[in-house]
């Protein structure tokens, strides 16, 4: 594989309008990501399928990232896509794209006309992190149950006190109660046996 | 192979309509708690979805609130049958993210079982395909009896036989001594006559023949479209091994074959592992003659306070199942992963299961299950 300020350039040249910015990886990993523009990530992920330098063929890892606010910065939900080459044995390339944390913002292409591959690990990153994959054929839970109504991987998710209750007899008792002004009134059975 | 009668009858006599059935979560055949939503015409099915989550246990969030270390027991839940394969594709990660360079002992103890990992887990995937097709105990009797052997030494060497935790960063938790070596040495050279026996039972039979013979086909182009990956890729012919491709540990210096299919069936996937499981052996047989003398973990590892800088990475290896990887992101204060993800093999090679389950029969759709070989726990994860 070239130098990733080599594939940026050709990038950049490639897809006009294109804003691709190089994010660093830990020193050891050495495996530095292209930080793409929402609009046209999907064009840039094409290049790299379709194009004899690359043949990125196979998407092997998808997911989000989720970063709060911090400092001054705005938080952000990042995509990566971890792109490689079966025909060439090479890769990887790692792409990323960034959406707002707000929900209704929250709307990244989806790569599934692409990679076949993304469907699942795109509807599961929806499920988690409730990242819109625009395009996507079935984007649906995948992991949560079809009731559950939040993103329980965000980082500022809290898990309900109460996400195991069920009716139980005992309510019953207690809503007598909060009537009664916080003394539970005997039942009619009680009273009987009295 | 068996061809269906042809359907004589004058047609749009008889009013028909499809049928949907639930098959699972609780059944037998989905290996676990898997259930597919079958739409079928007659006995044929149209659709299907897969429907997962119901041993979801949120594994990624319950990592990124412990220390690194402390999530390596936690992989040896995703897939159970191979979790010295999983301790290793972390192991790899982490390491890979903080630049931990191994020793060359520990390398080979941590090829020695992962190997022995892939013979067990081929080995009984071929046992409960058997009883998939409703061989009921015999093979999977004598595959559990060779598994047994290797989860014996499992637990002379880590002190467990399934939930090893057996992988620290920068090398292995204790050192393999040369009993363990000796026995390891008597599994691997007396395998080859096992499998033999196991191949002679079945390879041939003609009841597996058609049953699984053109039956599930994949065609090469949608399983690397599909990021289909491992033995399901290689029976479609995709030659993508990533120990072949990355060269991580001792792959690279070792000799060693990737078997591939030709059709993409069902029995190609059977036949290719059995075939790489006799690489499997042909690769113990490397490691095993002459391990070398020295430390089996990086000296220069702590583990108390143990710290990885800040970025993130992605380390991947070739496991039975598949590739496993681990896309981890460390902040600055580099403690807990700031994001802890799981590329799980079984749950991607899913993504394809309707596309070779259209067509055949609900009794295929159970032997095609069982041959995409799935581990709930590393599905749901």
């Amino acid at each position: 594989m070239e130098a990733i300020e080599t594939i940026r350039d050709a990038v950049v040249e490639a897809v006009s309008g294109a804003q691709v910015e190089i994010i660093p990886s830990t020193p050891a990993a050495a495996q530095p990501a292209l930080l793409v523009d929402r609009e046209h990530v999907f064009a840039v992920a094409q290049l790299f399928k379709e194009d004899a330098r690359w043949q990125m063929d196979f998407c092997s890892c998808v997911t989000a990232v989720d970063y709060l606010p911090k400092d001054d910065k705005p938080g952000h939900i990042e995509v990566v896509y971890h792109l490689y080459s079966v025909a060439r044995k090479q890769g990887p390339v790692v792409l990323k794209v960034r959406a707002p944390r707000e929900l209704e913002q929250c709307r990244v292409p989806s790569l599934t006309p692409l990679w076949r591959g993304c469907e699942f690990q795109e509807r599961e990153a929806y499920d988690l992190y409730g990242v819109t994959f625009a395009g996507h054929p079935d984007l649906r839970r995948i992991l949560m149950w079809d009731e559950f109504t939040d993103f329980p991987m965000r980082k500022d998710y809290e898990p309900p006190a109460d996400y195991e209750w069920e009716p139980t007899p005992h309510d019953s008792t207690l809503d007598r109660a909060k009537v009664a002004g916080g003394v539970v009134p005997p039942t009619a059975l009680e009273e009987k046996k009295k | 192979m068996i061809q269906p009668v042809a359907d004589t009858r004058p047609k749009g006599l008889i009013e028909t309509e499809t049928l949907e059935v639930s098959i699972g979560p609780q059944h037998p055949s989905t290996h676990g708690v898997f259930r597919m939503n079958a739409t079928l015409d007659g006995e044929t099915v149209v659709a299907l979805k897969p429907v997962m989550g119901y041993l979801h246990r949120n594994h990624e969030q319950l990592a990124e609130q412990m220390t690194w270390l402390g999530s390596m027991p936690y992989t040896d839940r995703l897939d159970y049958f191979n979790s010295m394969a999983n301790n290793w594709a972390y192991a790899l990660s982490v390491e890979k993210l903080a630049g931990i360079k191994v020793p060359e002992r520990a390398e080979y103890i941590r090829v020695i079982m992962t190997e022995l990992t892939r013979l067990l887990n081929h080995i009984c995937l071929v046992g409960f395909l058997l009883q998939d097709l409703g061989a009921w105990g015999t093979p999977l009797l004598y595959a559990f009896r060779e598994r047994e052997k290797i989860l014996d030494l499992f637990e002379t060497v880590s002190g467990s036989r399934m939930m090893c935790n057996y992988f620290r960063f920068g090398g292995v938790r204790v050192d393999l001594d040369d009993k363990s070596l000796a026995l390891a040495r008597e599994i691997t050279s007396k395998f080859p006559k096992f499998l033999d026996e196991f191949e002679k039972l079945l390879s041939g039979n003609e009841v597996l023949l058609a049953r699984t013979q053109r039956v599930g086909i994949l065609p090469k182009e949608l399983a690397i479209n599909a990021s289909i990956t491992g033995p399901m890729a290689r029976a479609s012919g995709v030659e993508y091994d990533i120990r072949k491709v990355d060269k991580y540990g001792l792959y690279g210096t070792l000799d060693f074959r990737v078997p591939l299919g030709e059709v993409g069936d069902v029995y190609d996937r059977y036949y290719v592992r059995v075939l790489e499981m006799r690489e499997s052996v042909k690769i113990l047989n490397q490691v095993l003659r002459d391990v070398p003398a020295g430390p089996f973990v990086a000296p220069e590892v702590k583990l108390r306070n143990f710290k990885v800088p800040a970025g993130d990475g992605y380390g991947r290896i070739e496991t039975p199942k598949g590739e496993l990887g681990f896309y981890l992101v460390s902040d600055t204060q580099g403690k807990l992963p700031y994001r802890y993800h799981v590329r799980p093999p079984s749950f991607i090679n899913l993504t394809i299961l309707e596309d070779m389950c259209l067509g055949h029969k609900v009794a295929d759709v159970v032997v095609i299950l069982g041959s995409v070989d799935i581990v709930l726990g590393e599905v749901d994860r």
